[in-house]
């Protein structure tokens, strides 16, 4: 059975949304413990295409096509199905972790809700896995940190605390939308070595959802690019972002090329010959400047 | 009327609970003038032959006891309801905004001093205003307007001073800070603009409470005095009946409840037409083709800049 | 009328336009020693009221038609020291000089001379244009607010052309704008008044990828063009990289390391900016040129 290879396969998936197809026709697949981007700008349908797996869709968009998970269908399945996957088999990090968390809620409860929803854990049992979980994503001060609220840690603190809820059932399949956005840049290459790290371990497959590619380059194998909701181009992430097929993939690099600059100590033999001719180095741009 | 003010009108007319609302409060401002030039019977005539008079061609509403015919009554107490209900919620709204602005801007002192004020005045029933009013200057319907204006106004400026405060924390306010905008500036120009859709909804549900509040004082007797007819001391004076002619109360009862329900849904279809976030939403069922227009543009727009022109235009000019 | 590159005389702005108008010459804006903080809440009813520096010890220097970058993560305090820059919040320490005369925040009116040559671009254009505001409103505001001579209706046309967008948008109100349509409308309005210098307090960083870059050009075709100093704040090394030739690395309210873009981009020496510049996810480089 070919279903059998692929962890999730989703096959002609739209989503109609106030008489848009927001996400129109996009099919893509995962194996088991593959990492895979899912790249597009706002409005590409990229997020809507994530909620559609996990059948999180706002109330009144329409959803046609296929999503298998072990080659069970999951459109179409009634919300208690569907609920009884998600935090198990099924999980989600967001771009905001401060709105993501219950502010009223102690974090380490929510670190081990899953576990009392899916694995039936004690109280005493989710509380000493809570401290265990939020050791594991690198949590300063385990013990005293899960008797704390949302509000009282950082930001990358609070995404650490997602990442621990969203990975404490082991599930096959971690989506993450936009997870490093709203980080500050140090932190959110912790993260992005966090999240790396922990799939991997976890053998968890991951679908990654960003718009930026250079974070998408950091962290995953394979990448399709979305725009108005359809995938115009996919392929291994090196092939995609070293030599793009589609002039929008294409576009997309130039735009993200324009912010790169070169960092001698990584790649300065290489570098200067291989900018395009519309990316001055800072030195030529400078002199453009002053030479005016 | 203005361009913008016919567009108002526009909105609320195109929403169904704006319509209601329009056509409910509208028939209190028609039987109010009507009842100025014509009324079936002087209302406060006494007339023992027609007590009780049944509902008819001769009393469309019937009489009460005395035999004043309730039809005139209601028509003219719809004057009093519309006087008192406006003029006590433009106080409201007065006293009510000025106590928000005092509340938030500088100097610190004075903010402070009115927040905490407010906040200590909340605690003071406007019916226990209204009769300690009463008490000094005699139960009137300006006593009942001054009281419920006031009443209202300080519960309007504690909710309105959170909504002042969100205003003046956003960034188009810094932004005008940063492009020279005094205070006065930014109260009148952003500040009152982003406060009307939270005070127009609170404004109607005063011009309802008003209402309320009217009948409420007036049946109470510290409201309306006693020959002026009044929807709530028609009901003080029909109540003992109620058992005996349970029909003669529907009649203000009725006219309370459906002018509340209309100023209160005219409220609703203010706010909607008059958020120019909410516009396209009324226009395209009314035919909105200028208003689905900037839409299909705005990728024309971005593609151009996209093909590099930006300057290119600008240049060939100087 | 004068077209939108032109900028009038020294007369109108100030009057005391010294004579160092040669580029480099002398700071046109500079800041020396800014300090403000912050008291927190009491954490015990004895303890004494605790004090957070959000800018401290800042001195910086811009050159007329210059571009200074100031980089720093969030809680950096760089938008603190971007409203003490413009004049919108009152130093603790320190003072704000603008041609040489202090920039001291106060009436609105004291401050004009000041604000009809410093405009600025906040992050998030939805949040900088009022709601409920009009775009040719908006942009006509500064014009208005700082008393500048000439007929404003045809100067929101002007800076709306000099943004790319069509003056016909002026009675639109901005939900019906995309972000970056939004954002070039905010930049018009900051034009409106012929500024010299540009603060950009993270003009990019609310924009997809590809609108950023058409900012980003947008911004530097505006400098060039009408030789605009630019103070451009950002979380992202490399927007101020491509905008700026000397940048301000901040953290924590201090400044780290300034200098040369190349040089603190090339050779970093604060471990602070070492540790920014390799948390930066890199793209690979591409294969062929095209």
């Amino acid at each position: 059975m070919t279903a059998g290879e692929a962890l999730l396969e989703v096959t002609d998936l739209r989503v109609r949304l106030g008489g848009v197809d927001v996400v129109d026709g996009v099919s893509f697949a995962l194996a088991a413990g593959e990492r895979v981007g899912l790249i597009g700008e706002s409005g590409s349908g990229k997020s809507l295409t994530a909620l559609a797996v996990l059948g999180l869709l706002p109330p009144g968009a329409r959803v046609t096509g296929s999503v298998r998970l072990h080659g069970a269908e999951l459109i179409g399945g009634s919300d208690r199905e569907l609920s009884r996957l998600r935090g198990r088999e099924l999980a989600m990090i967001f771009q905001e972790p401060s709105t993501a968390l219950n502010p009223l809620m102690r974090v380490g409860r929510q670190i081990a809700e899953p576990l009392r929803l899916h694995r039936g854990y004690s109280r005493q049992a989710a509380a000493r896995a809570a401290v265990e979980l939020a050791a594991a994503v690198g949590l300063p001060d385990p013990q005293r940190l899960v008797r704390s609220y949302p509000h009282e840690l950082s930001g990358g603190q609070r995404q650490r605390v997602c990442i621990a809820a969203a990975l404490a059932c082991r599930p096959a399949l971690l989506i993450a939308d936009e997870p490093t956005t709203a980080l500050d840049v140090t932190v959110q290459a912790e993260i992005l070595a966090l999240l790396g790290r922990l799939v991997a371990e976890a053998g968890t497959a991951l679908l990654f959802i960003t718009h930026d590619l250079a974070v998408v380059a950091a962290v995953t194998r394979r990448l399709a690019v979305l725009r108005h909701g359809r995938v115009v181009e996919t392929g291994t992430t090196d092939d995609v972002l070293r030599a793009p097929a589609d002039p929008y993939t294409r576009e997309l690099l130039a735009a993200a090329r324009l912010t790169q600059w070169d960092l001698p100590t990584v790649d300065a033999a290489a570098a200067p010959s291989e900018r395009g001719p519309d990316v001055p180095s800072p030195a030529s741009r400078a002199a453009s400047r002053t030479g005016r | 009327m203005n361009a913008s003010a016919r567009a108002l009108a526009r909105g609320v007319w195109g929403s169904r609970s704006g319509r209601l609302g329009a056509v409910l409060s509208g028939l209190v401002v028609v039987a109010a003038v009507v009842s100025l030039v014509w009324t079936p019977y002087d209302p406060t005539r006494v007339d023992p032959a027609a007590s009780w008079a049944p509902v008819g061609t001769a009393h469309w509403f019937g009489t009460d006891r005395l035999g004043r015919d309730l039809f005139s009554q209601v028509l003219v107490g719809a004057r009093t309801t519309l006087l008192v209900a406006v003029a006590a919620t433009a106080i409201a709204a007065v006293v009510g905004v000025g106590l928000a602005l005092l509340a938030t801007l500088p100097p610190r002192l004075v903010s402070e001093g009115v927040a905490h004020l407010v906040d200590v005045l909340l605690a003071f029933p406007v019916l226990l205003l209204a009769m300690v009013l009463a008490a000094v200057y005699g139960g009137s319907r300006w006593t009942a307007i001054v009281a419920i204006g006031v009443g209202a106004g300080i519960g309007l400026g504690r909710v309105t001073r959170g909504e002042v405060r969100r205003v003046l924390g956003a960034d188009y306010v810094l932004a005008a800070r940063a492009a020279g905008a005094g205070t006065g500036r930014i109260v009148r120009r952003h500040v009152l603009a982003n406060i009307t859709p939270t005070v127009s909804v609170q404004l109607s549900l005063i011009l309802g409470l008003s209402v309320l509040t009217e009948a409420a004082l007036s049946y109470l007797g510290f409201g309306t005095a006693a020959p002026t007819p009044s929807w709530g001391r028609m009901l003080a004076e029909l109540q003992p009946y109620l058992t005996l002619r349970p029909l003669t109360l529907l009649w203000p009862g009725l006219a309370v409840v459906l002018t509340v329900l209309g100023f209160n849904l005219l409220g609703d279809g203010l706010r909607e037409a008059g958020d120019p976030r909410l516009l396209e939403r009324p226009a395209e069922g009314a035919g909105g083709a200028p208003r689905t227009a900037p839409a299909a543009e705005a990728p024309a727009i971005a593609s151009a800049s996209r093909a590099r022109l930006p300057w290119a235009r600008g240049a060939g000019r100087t | 009328m004068t077209a939108v590159g032109d900028r009038p005389g020294g007369g109108t702005s100030g009057g005391d336009t010294p004579g160092g108008d040669t580029p480099g010459a002398e700071p046109l804006f500079e800041a020396t020693g800014l300090g403000r903080s912050y008291r927190l809440p009491r954490t015990s009813p004895f303890g004494p009221p605790g004090v957070r520096h959000a800018v401290r010890d800042v001195t910086l220097r811009l050159a007329d038609g210059a571009a200074l970058g100031i980089v720093g993560e969030s809680g950096s305090g760089k938008s603190t020291l971007v409203r003490l820059l413009l004049g919108l919040d009152r130093p603790d320490a320190g003072t704000v000089r603008y041609r040489g005369r202090p920039v001291v925040p106060g009436r609105p009116r004291a401050l004009r001379w000041f604000r009809r040559e410093v405009q600025v671009v906040f992050q998030d254009p939805a949040g900088s244009l009022d709601p409920r505001m009009t775009v040719g409103a908006a942009i006509a505001e500064p014009l208005a607010c700082l008393g500048v001579p000439g007929d404003h209706g045809e100067r929101v046309d002007e800076v709306l052309r000099a943004v790319d967008l069509d003056p016909a948008v002026r009675g639109r109100y901005p939900h019906e704008f995309s972000g970056g349509q939004r954002q070039r409308i905010a930049i018009a309005r900051a034009l409106a008044p012929r500024p010299r210098v540009l603060v950009g307090d993270e003009p990019v960083s609310a924009l997809d990828v590809s609108v950023r870059a058409q900012i980003l050009d947008l911004l530097g075709q505006l400098a060039e063009r009408h030789r605009l100093g630019l103070v451009l704040v950002s979380h992202d090394l490399g927007v101020v990289a491509r905008l700026c030739d000397q940048i301000a690395v901040m953290r924590d309210g201090t400044l780290v390391e300034q200098g040369a873009t190349d040089a603190v981009l090339s050779r970093p020496a604060h471990p602070y900016t070492q540790a920014l510049l390799a948390a930066v996810p890199r793209l690979p480089p591409p294969h062929e040129v095209r």
